[in-house]
Order: C-alpha cells, then sequence, then structure tokens
C-alpha cells in the first residue's frame, strides 16, 4: 500500500504540468493553430518563473506565495513568447509547425547563453522549499489525505483548479464556442461576423499562458525549482502534445490521459521501488521509452476516427473561399 | 544609337527575368532571413558586452574563412540532415525525426566498426551503409505510420527521436567494447573504419564532404529528371490531384520517408566515422539523454536552402561557418551558444521571409514608380518651358 501512495503522490506533480500545457495544446489547436512550440514556450516560462523565484528567494516570503506570485510571471512570459508563433502563425500567414520548431530552437540556447555569462553555470539553481509535508486538517482525511493533501505540492491544486476554468470556458461561454469555430470552419465563423484572427490569438495567447505556468510548475514540481540549459523540460512540451492528441482535444479526456502518461513516466523513474518490477530484471530505459511507445500505439488505433480540429494547421486568408 | 538602346533594353529584361525567377526569389527570401537572423545576434552580442561586440561579430561573420577546413568538416552532418528534412519536405511531409535517424546511422556505424572484422579497404564502407541502414530502419517506421495509418508524421518523428536515443543510449551503455564507462563515452574507433583524411593542414576533413556534395546532387537530378522525382513534387503540391492522375500516394510517402531516413543516417555514419584532431583517434559519442541537435539544424539548413538540394549544399556550409565563427567569438568572451539563438532566428523569418520580401519589394516598387513619375512629371514641365 505504501507503494502505491508512493506512486500517486510522486505522479500528479508530474501531471499536471502535462495537463496545463496539454490544456494549452488544446486551446491553440482548437482555435486553428498547432502549437509545436509548446516545448520552448514551457521553457520559457519556466526560466522566467525561476529567475523570479532566484530574485525574491532571499527577502523571507514564504514558499507557498512565492510559488503563486512565480505562476504568474510564468504565465505572463509564457504569453508574450507565444505572441511571437501568432504573430508569425496568423498575421504573417507561416508554416505553423516550423515557426513553433525554431520556437523551440532558440530558447535552450538562450538560457545557456544567459545562465552562462551571469551565473556561469548551465541554467537557474534556487533553493526555494516548495515542497509541503502535509496540509493541515485535509491531509488527516484517511487514504485520501494520503494520496492528495501529503507529500505534495501546491501546484497540484491549483492545476486542478485551471482545469475546472478550462472546462467552463472552452463548454459554457460565448467566447468557447466562437473559439471551436474557428479551428473547424474558419470561414464560416467569419460569416457571421466572429473576428478569426483576434479568436487565433486568443487561442495561442492562452495556450502561452498555459504553457508557461506548466513549464514553471514542471520546474517546481519535477527539477525542485531549477532550470537547466540542456535538459530544458525534458520533452514535456512534445508530450504534452501527445496527451493532447490522446485525449482527442477535449477537457476531460486530457486529465485522464495526463494522469496515465505521468503515471507511465514515475514507474520508469520507480523500478527499484517496486519488487514485482525490480525482480522482472527489464533494463530500467525500456520503461523511460513507455510514454513514447504508449502514444505511438494509441496514435494507430485512433486516428482513424481521429477527432482533430478539421481548420488546423491552415492558415487563415479571408480572400481565399 | 537606338541599336545601343535596345541592346540595353535587352539586358534589362533578361535581368528582369533572372530577377523573377523561382531560385532567385527563393535565394534573396533567404538572405533576408540571414540578414535578419544576424542583426539579431549583433543586437544580443551588443546588449551582453558592448566593448567587444564589434569584433565578436567580426569573429562571427569572417572567423570561418581562417578555418575553412573545418568548416567543411562540420559542414557534413548537417548537410545531411538537411538533406533528409528537404527532401521530404519537397513531398510536403516535414522529417522533424532527422535527430533520430542520424542518431540511429551513428550506432549502426559505430556498431560495424567495433564488432565486426573486416579487411581495412572495405571496413569504412561497409560501415557507411550499416549507418545508412540504420537510418533507413528510422525513417521507414513514420512513412508506414503516415502512410498506412494516417498519422501525422510530425508526431511519430518527434516520438521516435526520443525512442531511438533512449535505445542507443542503452545500447552503447550496455556494450563493453564501445564504452568507456570512465569516461562517459564510446571508445576510439580503429582506423580501418575511419573515412580517409582529404590530407588538408590543420583540419579534419575527409572524403565525407566529397561524398555528401555528390549526394546532393545525385538528389538534384532525381528531383529534376526522374520520374520519381516528379511524382515527388506533384504530391507535395497537391496530394489529391497527384492520386487522381494515379500517383502512388502511398508507396511514394514510405519510399520518400526511408530515402530521408537513410540521408540523415549517412549523416550519422560520416560523423562518427570522421578521424579527430588528437592522432589516430576517431569522433565520439557520449549517451547522456540528449537528442541530437545536428538533427534540428539540418531543419534551419534545408529551410535556408529552401528545399533544393544545391541550395542545401551552401546553406550547410554557411551554417557551418557562422557556427565556427561563433566558438571563436568565444576568444572576446561570447559563448558559442549565441549561434545557436541566430540560427533560430534564421528559421524564425525564413518561414516568412517570402511574404515579408514580396511586401518590401511591392514597398520598394511602388516608391521607384512615384519617383518615375514625379521625374517624367518634371521633365514634361522643362520641356513646357523650352
Amino acid at each position: 500500500m505504501d507503494t502505491f501512495y508512493y506512486l500517486i503522490q510522486n505522479m500528479l506533480p508530474v501531471a499536471i504540468p502535462l495537463l496545463l500545457v496539454a490544456l494549452g495544446g488544446m486551446f491553440s489547436e482548437r482555435s486553428g493553430v498547432i502549437n509545436i512550440a509548446l516545448e520552448g514556450i514551457m521553457l520559457f516560462g519556466a526560466f522566467f518563473g525561476a529567475l523570479f523565484v532566484y530574485a525574491i528567494q532571499g527577502t523571507g516570503i514564504n514558499g507557498q506565495w512565492v510559488l503563486i506570485m512565480g505562476m504568474f510571471v510564468a504565465g505572463l512570459a509564457g504569453f508574450i513568447y507565444s505572441l511571437l508563433l501568432s504573430f508569425a502563425a496568423v498575421t504573417m500567414k507561416a508554416d505553423q509547425t516550423i515557426t513553433g520548431t525554431s520556437l523551440n530552437m532558440m530558447i535552450p540556447a538562450a538560457i545557456l547563453l544567459f545562465a552562462k555569462m551571469f551565473f556561469s553555470s548551465d541554467g537557474i539553481t534556487t533553493n526555494m522549499k516548495f515542497y509541503i509535508r502535509k496540509i493541515p486538517f485535509l491531509g488527516d482525511i484517511p487514504i485520501l489525505g494520503q494520496l492528495f493533501f501529503q507529500k505534495t505540492y501546491l501546484t497540484v491544486m491549483i492545476g486542478l483548479f485551471f482545469l475546472v476554468i478550462a472546462v467552463i470556458i472552452f463548454y459554457k461561454t460565448r467566447f468557447g464556442l466562437r473559439l471551436r469555430a474557428c479551428g473547424e470552419h474558419p470561414h464560416a465563423a467569419d460569416s457571421v461576423g466572429i473576428n478569426v484572427y483576434f479568436m487565433r490569438y486568443a487561442g495561442v495567447g492562452l495556450s502561452g499562458i498555459l504553457g508557461g505556468i506548466g513549464g514553471f510548475f514542471y520546474s517546481v514540481g519535477v527539477t525542485d525549482g531549477n532550470v537547466n540549459g540542456h535538459t530544458g523540460v525534458a520533452g514535456f512540451g512534445f508530450l504534452a502534445l501527445a496527451v493532447m492528441i490522446f485525449g482527442q482535444w477535449k477537457p476531460i479526456r486530457i486529465l485522464f490521459a495526463a494522469l496515465f502518461f505521468a503515471f507511465l513516466r514515475t514507474l520508469a523513474y520507480s523500478v527499484a521501488l517496486i519488487p514485482f518490477l525490480n525482480d522482472l530484471g527489464i533494463n530500467q530505459t525500456y520503461y523511460k521509452m513507455m510514454p513514447y511507445i504508449a502514444t505511438m500505439v494509441v496514435l494507430a488505433f485512433t486516428s482513424k476516427k481521429s477527432r482533430a480540429p478539421k481548420a488546423e494547421g491552415i492558415p487563415y486568408d479571408k480572400s481565399q473561399r | 544609337m537606338q541599336d545601343k538602346n535596345r541592346s540595353s533594353r535587352k539586358s534589362m529584361l533578361n535581368l528582369e527575368n533572372l530577377t523573377h525567377s523561382k531560385g532567385f526569389s527563393a535565394f534573396t527570401a533567404a538572405l533576408l532571413a540571414v540578414a535578419l537572423g544576424l542583426i539579431f545576434g549583433f543586437i544580443v552580442m551588443l546588449v551582453a558586452s558592448p566593448g567587444n561586440a564589434l569584433q565578436g561579430f567580426n569573429y562571427v561573420l569572417l572567423g570561418g574563412f581562417s578555418r575553412f577546413g573545418n568548416v567543411l568538416y562540420f559542414a557534413t552532418p548537417i548537410l545531411m540532415t538537411g538533406l533528409a528534412v528537404g527532401f521530404a519536405f519537397k513531398m510536403g511531409l516535414f522529417n522533424i525525426g532527422a535527430s533520430g535517424q542520424y542518431t540511429m546511422g551513428m550506432f549502426f556505424a559505430l556498431y560495424v566498426g567495433f564488432m565486426w572484422d573486416l579487411p581495412p579497404g572495405i571496413h569504412w564502407i561497409v560501415a557507411i551503409f550499416a549507418g545508412m541502414l540504420g537510418g533507413m530502419l528510422w525513417g521507414f517506421i513514420p512513412g508506414i505510420f503516415k502512410a498506412l495509418l494516417n498519422v501525422n508524421e510530425v508526431i511519430t518523428s518527434i516520438m521516435f527521436n526520443y525512442i531511438g536515443m533512449y535505445l542507443v543510449d542503452m545500447w552503447i551503455q550496455s556494450n563493453a567494447v564501445i564504452y568507456v564507462s570512465s569516461k562517459s563515452r564510446t571508445n576510439y574507433l580503429p582506423s580501418t573504419v575511419q573515412i580517409p583524411s582529404l590530407g588538408i593542414d590543420g583540419s579534419n576533413v575527409n572524403f565525407g564532404i566529397l561524398f555528401a556534395v555528390i549526394i546532393g546532387i545525385i538528389l538534384f537530378i532525381v528531383l529534376q529528371k526522374t520520374t520519381f522525382g516528379y511524382e515527388l513534387k506533384a504530391t507535395g503540391f497537391n496530394k489529391h490531384a497527384s492520386a487522381y492522375a494515379g500517383m502512388k500516394g502511398k508507396r511514394n510517402i514510405i519510399l520518400t520517408m526511408v530515402i530521408a531516413g537513410g540521408l540523415a543516417g549517412l549523416g550519422g555514419a560520416f560523423a562518427i566515422l570522421a578521424p579527430s584532431a588528437i592522432a589516430g583517434s576517431s569522433m565520439t559519442y557520449e549517451p547522456i539523454s540528449i537528442i541530437a541537435a545536428n538533427g534540428f539544424n539540418g531543419i534551419a539548413v534545408a529551410l535556408l536552402g529552401s528545399s533544393n538540394p544545391i541550395g542545401i549544399i551552401f546553406s550547410s556550409i554557411f551554417i557551418s561557418h557562422i557556427q565556427r565563427g561563433g566558438s571563436l567569438a568565444n576568444l572576446v568572451g561570447f559563448k558559442p551558444e549565441i549561434i545557436d539563438v541566430v540560427i533560430a532566428v534564421i528559421i524564425y523569418f525564413s518561414a516568412f521571409a517570402m511574404i515579408m520580401k514580396a511586401g518590401l519589394a511591392k514597398f520598394i516598387k511602388t516608391r521607384l514608380k512615384k519617383q518615375d513619375h514625379s521625374k517624367g512629371l518634371n521633365e514634361d514641365v522643362t520641356k513646357g518651358e523650352s
């Protein structure tokens, strides 16, 4: 039972960045823009979040408040970076995949450049403690308390809160409906007076905010508040894309997909602690490959009835009918 | 007098034909993107340390010329990955998986180099072909997924970049002949598998670059002169029309990805089988769970060369040139990562350089026309006065 608790407690801080970034990707793609730059946006947000934490960590402010403030900084940073994508993809009608790739390439190099110049290291190291041993009252609930409110990070609760907001925006507001229309049939949306360019900027912007926050939460929950230019966010942005496709561009399914991927990853890194798996004697690398192989298997089976937004990847041009 | 006028007009027309050709337009668009990228890099240098910026930028621009052999040496792998990306791009496939194919090719070449015992004359040739095979395998899988299951090749190749990287790192680390665990890198290859050096003093440039250039030229011919090349480009322009014309899209997708993978795999083989600066040694690989950067640089090379094999040959040499220059800029305190930033900016702009250039050309043309118009008016006025 302890192993089970351990797995869940370790899985949630990993699942939350995946969830948030995949939700961001969902907003972007449902508005019609393929966002392959999620990896870069995550790293950009994580970098500025960590820079903020680094600047503020000497002042003695409570770690949880620092986390919330850092989250806003990271979200803003991600938003600004995503503007580069929306400018190229929406205004300039450039190829969205290529632009995204260039944005992904830019950030690790920029971080290495910056960190080598000012910290003479490969990244930013902070020593803020975000870890929560046990939340008062809630942590005392039997089983549930141990699963969700002990040995965790504040990011888990914030992430689930964001999920609720995302579902409401996506399905219950006029904005959400219009956004989805722009991803399916932009010309129809335009004909009833929706500003497609604005909606696409909004979709990419939301993905920037969520991507930035997701990146910061990754650095909090997985790498202990540090950001490194070499390892970056270890392909989490790409995994989030897979989570989004696995979740068929729908928020609740994305939650389950994120949990599934996070579980596989946690399992890969804790094989030694699980007697059953350890006895099998399989190389740990195979477990590390599991999330990627699972993606391929899932894609192979679901591609025939894929619910991808119809107009994604096609720049909107008013004059083309 | 009139004749002279006519001939000058004729040459003007020729010039116009030239400037309106597709290759020229792609070339100027690439130049624009390069200029913007370099300007951005210069600004970053100015912000970082204003005193050394000019000298550092000078190194970036011209430093490569002093080490041209090394420029060619480092251009070889990115020329191959660039061809891998560009060739697939001609068919409308975005082969972001060049990194994985490159890593696979490198491992296959390494394996043959260490584990097979072959006579000296053919050992390195077999190793090169093994590298090609490894890359082909890693291009084949996304091709199958795309052709038969209609899974987007971008996602597949990203996933297979990671799978390939983990696999290769594991295989290398578990092989005591290939891996030197105390130095956490691969062993030096026996000299029989190293590609013969071209023998230029002070550099490691070897036959790899010649092979790469020849392959580029062959690809150019394949694309321009063969039915397969024509079908490939036709599918890239319009998938439905080419299917209607009876071209076998699925077979072509798989074939294209296999060829692209083979090209990237060759890049890996050329990179790892190359002799290095230390006498008798070769290049080594460190299994540290990082996706090979040469694959992504291949995307930059392909875009800059507008996916044309001949263009890619030159753009790979250019990218390698500023990379060498960037490492020289280290002498005045700039980190070589600045070049990676510049390359990323170049790709960003080259994604919409065509549109930007069209806008610029229109702007200049309208300005010129206005000037002509006002000039004409002035002439009329002066004529009237006289």
